[in-house]
């Protein structure tokens, strides 16, 4: 993975230094928290209900033992034992005190991450497919173009004081798994019709109060331009997005009220003035980085051991039907370790657990780890002839639960357990969701079903492209719970829509429950999706298997 | 017509751990919403915010939040200022096990 060159060091070091300054400034009072606000939060430093909270940018979702094994430990000396894995492959601590914050930066910084930009109206961490250079259906690692994305829009003069924050994603495969259509800008490696290799790039999707699906601005972008066009973009954004109102200054309103054709007109108008300052320094620069995401050394050897005991295990042979996925690479497996044991808060992992895997990633998966934005872990490397010996090591730390992909495998933002900006709790909810189905034993014959829960409307439990969405609001000082149905997160994204009036804490878990056993009633056949199904039958029996006092009403 | 002014608390962040305090009668800072000042008039709320949000190397945010009289002093009327009170539901941490 990429290594920190002597600018990078120096310039998170000091960056550590300035903040270490200003927290002393803020608590003997020279600077008001007026003053100090703006300076936290370009740090990723947040003051939340109960406490502040600092995120960690983990880039493009991607992590080493080494790093691991620092987030642990900064969990167990600044924190309370553990940590939040977020759906932008990002970590948070819930629980760190004012004064300790530099010190948990210099932390970071020995081993090479930081909170730089995970917060403020600047370009947020650079997000990737969590399969990255592993998974079968690849065309190219998107990790290197995603850290020439961050070494650029890292505190890019230009770039800090955007209308609004600004999301980039980067996609290497023909599946989406990096939700690229849900970003402010989307890159998509793509062939054209001369076999050469580069990029469509998508943009204004977002979710948030006003959901939008990206819109293609370029169907295809050589490779060599990417960066030029992205500052394009952002330039263009930069000057043409609102400033006067918070909630429309998002790049899709500007997209959705100036026009995708205006856009693009624009775009490329800048784009002509901007190629022209880039002399090919970045791509040298990109071929550094590919050089330090160069494959891991493969190994052959049996695979023997991983069928022997998939046939004699079945508790075994659950998790790896359910948690491996395929790799390109012969004999190798990629390992989706879910974090979300059934009642337990999606996304958290104890100090402990991330040693395991760190460990396990060091010992049997070429040191790499990856954070995933349905807050998960990945090993992306494992051999098949060790899956047996990473299972046990996992079930042991209580990390070998088969649920990937299942209706227990829940995102969950923090909602008001944490956040300020939250109307109700999702936490509890996806709790007593994945407790419930896992009591009615029936997750594995349900099936592929992605439940997404969002605390408020600012979306970032994604429930706009959740198969089955929750939305908590604030009904007259209520909590009250909002389903929509039919979202979908992938290359066909689409955004759900709201099935009805919501639901109150006590009759959500009573609702989903009826909804996905009314499902299991109305599909074709086992190997219809509850969204397949949503597709083929549309709202109505769903809806009326969610409101069927209604029903009645309506017949009377 | 304005609305009628319903009863407060003024409330923040302490500035340090960052956990929810609510400012007293006699000017301090308690982890306890039951020891906050219970104040009944608009015109008093206005001014003791000012000398709030003044103690800017105490606290962060201090804001005006409503509130009730229970038989142990002032308690919140809202579930998230409620929640403010004790802590997160997934973990036993914050007030619930603090205080």
């Amino acid at each position: 993975m990429y290594k920190y060159n002597d600018f990078d060091e120096a310039f998170v070091r000091e960056r550590v230094a300035q903040f270490r300054g200003q927290v002393e400034r803020r608590i003997d009072g020279s600077l008001t928290e007026d003053e100090f606000k703006p300076l936290r939060l370009m740090n990723g430093l947040y003051l939340q209900l109960h406490a502040y909270m600092l995120r960690v940018a983990v880039p493009y979702g991607t992590l080493n033992p080494t790093q691991m094994r620092q987030l642990a430990y900064i969990a167990d000396r600044w924190d309370k034992g553990y940590g939040h894995f977020t759906t932008r492959q990002n970590i948070q601590y819930n629980w760190p005190k004012l004064d300790d914050v530099p010190d948990m930066l210099e932390a970071l910084a020995d081993v090479e991450m930081h909170a730089l930009q995970t917060s403020g109206n600047t370009i947020r961490n650079v997000t990737a497919d969590h399969f990255a250079g592993a998974s079968a259906d690849e065309i190219e690692d998107p990790r290197p173009v995603a850290e020439l994305l961050r070494q650029w829009s890292t505190d890019h003069p230009e770039f800090q004081f955007l209308p609004r924050k600004f999301k980039i994603a980067v996609s290497g495969a023909k599946h989406d798994r990096a939700v690229t259509k849900a970003h402010d800008i989307g890159v998509r490696m793509v062939h054209n019709d001369a076999g050469e290799a580069g990029y469509e790039i998508i943009v204004g999707g977002g979710l948030g109060r006003t959901p939008m699906v990206g819109k293609v601005l370029r169907a295809f972008l050589p490779r060599e331009e990417l960066l030029a066009y992205c500052e394009a973009i952002v330039s263009v954004y930069n000057l043409l997005g609102r400033r006067d109102n918070k909630y429309k200054a998002r790049i899709k309103i500007t997209v959705h009220e100036n026009g995708l054709e205006t856009m693009q007109e624009l775009v490329e108008a800048r784009f002509e003035d901007i190629r022209k300052g880039f002399t090919g320094y970045d791509q040298e620069l990109l071929k550094q980085i590919e050089g330090a995401f160069a494959p891991p050394a493969y190994v052959s050897k049996s695979s023997a051991n991983f069928e022997a005991a998939r046939l004699a295990n079945p508790a075994f042979r659950s998790w790896a039907d359910t948690n491996i996925s395929a790799h390109k690479a012969p004999g190798y497996a990629i390992v989706s370790i879910s974090i979300k044991k059934h009642g337990q808060t999606p996304g958290d992992a104890t100090s402990h657990q991330m040693r395991v895997m760190a460990d396990l990633a060091e010992k049997y998966g070429h040191s790499e780890l990856r954070i995933s934005h349905e807050q998960n872990v990945i090993l992306p490397h494992v051999h098949q002839g060790d899956l047996l010996a990473v299972y046990t090591a996992l079930r042991e730390a209580d990390l070998a639960t088969a649920n990937i992909g299942l209706v227990s495998d829940i995102i969950a933002c923090p909602g008001m357990d944490y956040c300020a900006l939250a109307t109700a709790r999702s936490i509890p909810i996806a709790q007593e969701i994945a407790t419930r189905f896992d009591e009615l034993k029936i997750e594995h014959e349900i099936g592929e079903l992605k439940i997404k829960i969002s605390g408020c409307i600012n979306a970032c439990g994604h429930h706009h492209v959740g198969h089955i969405g929750i939305l908590g609001l604030d009904r007259a000082g209520v909590e009250n719970y909002q389903i929509t149905l039919g979202g979908d997160g992938t290359e066909t994204t689409t955004i759900g829509t709201r099935a009805g009036p919501g639901f109150s804490a006590d009759d959500i878990v009573p609702a989903i429950e009826r909804l996905v056993t009314g499902y299991l009633d109305l599909r074709e056949n086992a190997d219809e999706t509850f969204l397949q199904a949503y597709r083929r039958l549309g709202m109505e029996p769903f809806k009326a298997i969610l409101y069927p006092a209604e029903d009645k009403a309506n017949a009377a | 017509m304005p609305r009628a002014f319903t009863p407060k608390v003024i409330t923040a962040n302490a500035l340090i751990a960052g956990d929810a305090v609510w400012f007293t009668a006699d000017n301090r800072w308690s982890p306890k919403i039951s020891e906050a000042e219970f104040i009944t008039d608009e015109a008093h709320a206005d001014l003791r915010l000012l000398e709030a949000q003044a103690r800017q190397d105490e606290i962060a945010g201090a804001y005006l939040a409503d509130a009730k009289q229970g038989p142990h002093g002032p308690e919140a009327t809202h579930f998230r200022e409620e929640f403010r009170t004790r802590g997160p539901s997934n973990y036993a941490h914050g007030k619930q096990v603090e205080l």
